[in-house]
């Protein structure tokens, strides 16, 4: 046994401590800002276990959705999609991100490429709940980074610019998730 | 083992020393840290027991239909001003003189959701004379005093339905518009307003109301109306300086779909900015131009001479047609949706709020100017020009955030724009129109204020975010949530949360003024010598009780601490009965109330040398007493009287006393 064994178990043990210490365990105890008094944790942090579920809270608790999760967390969107909305999010699965060229994930969720990320993201978004039924082939959807996607119903199933098929559909106490095998991918311009 | 002993040792030692550091930096130094973090916020926002406000924020009460009146920077409630609802606490809409404002075409309604205050203006800058609000539900514009805060007049809006873009001002208080969200078919052109829903395209048309002001009086009156396609007109701003002349609406669902709006009136790329040159149409009102539509709405007003509103039925509006006077309105593309339109304090900006955009178009008055006179349009939109959507941007604001709802600006030039999706308002430069702070809101702001925000003259200091949602923010109250506002100081180069503070239904928009502008001039009670209501009774030697038919008129009195008269016998089941009731103080804050057992109606509230009258039937024999409900003085309590009820047709003539002590 060595010291360096040791720390993460005592570190837990300490963290635990002062989370008691401090009080109020059922509050987010987010630091404040260092000008204000507001707490700098915003609506995914609002402490709610008897409301249906939002659209982070289903992102958070699915395993096939880590990645997405780490690049709404690296955008600081988890707030933005507990918003009210309500939305569709277009979430893709891990296996979706993997399709990506190796090493994509991990520049994207750099700081320095946040602006690319949070667009990548916001593509994956629109603004109003579109149920399944809704998506009828050939529409055009405006999503929140300004750009469109392509709705195409092949063979029973919805595709979304030819490269992402809706494998699942989640609804949400603030919109709808469709869970996509393929990542969408803003037109360049 | 002892040295392993001792490790371990070491690590527990480590780890509580950790942990106390963690306590010590996580948790107590925190209390610390916050004390010195809030210190700062809390010495900005604290108003010394007796010390006033700075500023008044006057601001809509939603749903409550009400206006509610706050001090800045403490976020102090100070009053609710009653305007579309009936309002028990005063009386408000229950009274006999009060009951007359709450009439429409509809008869007397209870209740309306207001949405937008704008406080009267000369050559741009607050002059803290009036406020204005809307109502959206059945079409209304309300004049409230700032000499009393009581709502003076409400004007009812022909041919209009839902309105929002509402009731923003000219430069000099000239008009207010009122421009309809809901597009419906109008009923006056000799076609029948029975038609099928799906027959929106062609059959249902939008209105912009002119609401003409007095420049004196403040009075009043639906000069004309413009009439546009049947698109949802939402929010407008003013012209200022050079743009003086115009008045601009943003306008959403170009679509017109009648239907599932959230899809369907979000398809088109862009949408429509509406430019009204109200010079240009009053003009061809004034020549005649205009058709006389045969319609009907309430025009109410309130005599504080009188203490009695009146309300009249309106039945002729004068309406301009776009298509054929060519040269009043032009449309402009805004991308997506557009919510918020506001122009900025030199009138040479107007900034579109797309609901679904991810940028920020800011529109250049001069080149408006120019591609109208260039005739530079993009085709045309039921016959009425487009302009061409690069011709009249200055720019777009990229990736400002999500969701922009509105823009105030400050006195240094910066415009501040609210964002739901994303939950902040962002601070910008119009010329350069670079990003330059953002600050979150806690949550899913709406509108927001900027003292003197929307004027040529900005008083700056604060921006006020009036947020929809506040979940988790306050102490809970079941399902239904207080409603809040949040006061950010913008004073510095970054934006500071200083206070959160609770508002009155649901906060639409607010304005602030400095107190010194309104302070000086708020009455503090009436001269009974100036009371001109006809039941009015200005001593206690005149209280009297008068019989006509089934009617009872009891003409009272109330001073500290008695009514007069205070018995009073004769009255019979099934009478009316109203009781006029004058209060004869002449003194600062000394109200009376006023309520009988049984009464159908709320309290009388009466000021100080008013007189307000509350209707109420005998309903049953017996004794019914009544008192004062307002804490006037040390014998309050003992301020009250009773009444006898006899039987119909009983021979108990009618008779009155006060400190009549002789048994009969």
């Amino acid at each position: 046994m060595n010291t360096t064994q040791l720390t993460p178990l005592f570190a837990a043990v300490a963290l635990s401590l002062a989370l008691t210490q401090c009080g109020d365990s059922s509050k987010p105890q987010a630091a404040a800002p260092a000008d204000a008094a507001a707490p700098v944790a915003g609506q995914s942090a609002v402490q709610d276990k008897d409301s249906k579920p939002d659209i982070p809270k289903i992102a958070v608790g699915s395993k096939d959705h880590t990645t997405l999760v780490a690049a709404l967390k690296a955008a600081e969107y988890l707030d933005v999609v507990s918003n009210a909305g309500p939305f569709t999010v277009f979430a893709p699965t891990n296996a979706a991100f993997d399709k990506l060229p190796k090493g994509t994930v991990e520049t994207l969720v750099k700081p320095e490429n946040k602006d690319k990320l949070r667009n990548i993201l916001e593509y994956h978004v629109a603004v109003s709940t579109f149920k399944p039924e809704m998506l009828r082939d050939g529409m055009s959807l405006g999503m929140a980074n300004g750009d469109n996607i392509k709705v195409s119903n092949k063979d029973g199933k919805i595709v979304i610019n030819d490269s992402a098929t809706i494998i699942a559909t989640v609804p949400a106490s603030n919109g709808i998730v469709h869970v996509v095998d393929g990542v969408l991918l803003p037109p360049s311009k | 083992m002892k040295p392993t002993q001792h490790t371990m040792q070491f690590a527990i030692a480590s780890a509580l020393a950790f942990s106390s550091a963690l306590f010590v930096t996580g948790c107590k130094p925190k209390n610390l840290v916050a004390t010195a973090q809030t210190s700062g916020a809390a010495e900005k926002v604290y108003v010394a027991p007796g010390k006033h406000d700075e500023f008044y924020n006057i601001v809509s009460g939603g749903f409550s239909g009400n206006v509610s009146v706050y001090g800045l920077p403490s976020g102090r409630l100070f009053r609710q001003i009653p305007v579309f609802s009936q309002y028990p606490e005063c009386g408000w809409g229950y009274t006999e003189e009060t009951k007359p404002m709450l009439n429409t075409s509809h008869g007397q309604l209870p209740w309306d959701d207001s949405h937008h205050i704008t406080l009267s203006v000369t050559k741009g800058q607050h002059d803290g004379r009036w406020a204005f609000v809307n109502s959206n539900n059945t079409p209304r514009v309300a004049r409230i005093s700032f000499k009393t805060f009581r709502t003076e007049e409400i004007i009812e809006l022909p041919n209009s339905a839902g309105n929002h873009s509402s009731p923003f001002l000219t430069e000099n208080t000239e008009y207010a518009v009122a421009g309809t969200r809901f597009a419906v078919p109008y009923a006056d052109e000799g076609a029948n307003p029975d038609v099928p829903l799906n027959t929106y395209k062609g059959n249902f048309k939008s209105t912009i109301s002119f609401i003409k002001i007095d420049p004196q009086t403040g009075r009043m009156s639906v000069a004309f109306q413009v009439m546009l396609p049947g698109i949802d007109v939402d929010l407008a701003r003013g012209g200022k300086g050079k743009s003086h002349d115009w008045f601009f609406f943003s306008c959403y669902n170009s679509e017109q779909a009648h239907t599932l709006l959230e899809v369907n009136a979000s398809a088109k790329d862009k949408d429509l900015i509406t430019c009204v040159n109200w010079k240009k149409c009053e003009e061809y009102a004034k020549a005649g131009k205009g058709r006389k539509s045969k319609t009907q709405y309430a025009h109410n007003v309130y005599d504080e001479g009188t203490h009695t509103g009146t309300s009249t039925i309106e039945t002729e509006v004068t309406v301009l047609d776009p298509k054929e006077l060519k040269d009043i309105v032009y449309f402009m593309p805004c991308p997506k949706s557009p919510h918020g339109c506001d122009t900025d304090p030199t009138g040479e900006y107007i900034v579109g709020s797309g609901k679904l955009a991810a940028v920020i178009p800011v529109f250049s008055f001069d080149k408006v100017q120019k591609a109208i006179a260039d005739k530079t349009f993009d085709g045309d939109y039921e016959g009425i020009p487009v302009l061409k959507y690069e011709a009249v941007l200055h720019g777009e604001v990229k990736k400002p955030g999500l969701g922009p709802l509105h823009t105030e600006f400050d006195d240094k030039g910066f415009a501040y724009t609210s964002f739901f999706v994303s939950s902040e308002i962002v601070k910008w430069d119009p010329k350069t129109l670079q990003v330059v702070d953002r600050v979150p809101t806690y949550y899913s702001v709406g509108h927001l204020c900027v003292p003197g925000g929307p004027t040529t003259k900005p008083w700056g200091k604060y921006v006020i975010a009036y947020n929809k949602i506040t979940k988790d923010r306050y102490l809970p109250t079941g399902p239904e949530l207080t409603q809040s506002a949040q006061l950010i100081d913008i004073s510095g180069d970054k934006m500071k949360i200083l206070l959160d503070f609770p508002t009155v239904g649901e906060p639409h928009y607010a304005e602030a003024i400095p107190a010194s502008l309104i302070e000086p001039n708020s009455t503090k009670f009436f001269k009974i010598e100036d009371n001109k209501h006809p039941q009015a009774t200005k001593s206690e030697k005149d209280a009297r009780v008068e019989r006509n038919g089934n009617q009872v008129h009891v003409f009272m009195t109330a001073i500290r601490s008695h009514f007069a008269p205070d018995n009073i016998e004769g009255v019979q089941q099934g009478d009316e009965v109203y009781f006029h009731v004058t209060n004869l103080e002449q003194d600062w804050d000394v109200p009376h109330g006023f309520v009988i057992k049984g009464s159908k109606a709320a309290e009388l509230l009466i000021m100080p040398g008013e007189t307000q009258t509350l209707k109420w039937t005998a309903d049953r024999v017996g004794i019914t007493p009544f008192y004062c409900t307002d804490f006037c003085s040390a014998l309050h309590q003992e301020m009250q009287g009773y009444l006898r009820v006899s039987p119909t047709g009983s021979t108990t003539p009618v008779k009155f006393s006060l400190g009549d002590t002789a048994a009969k």
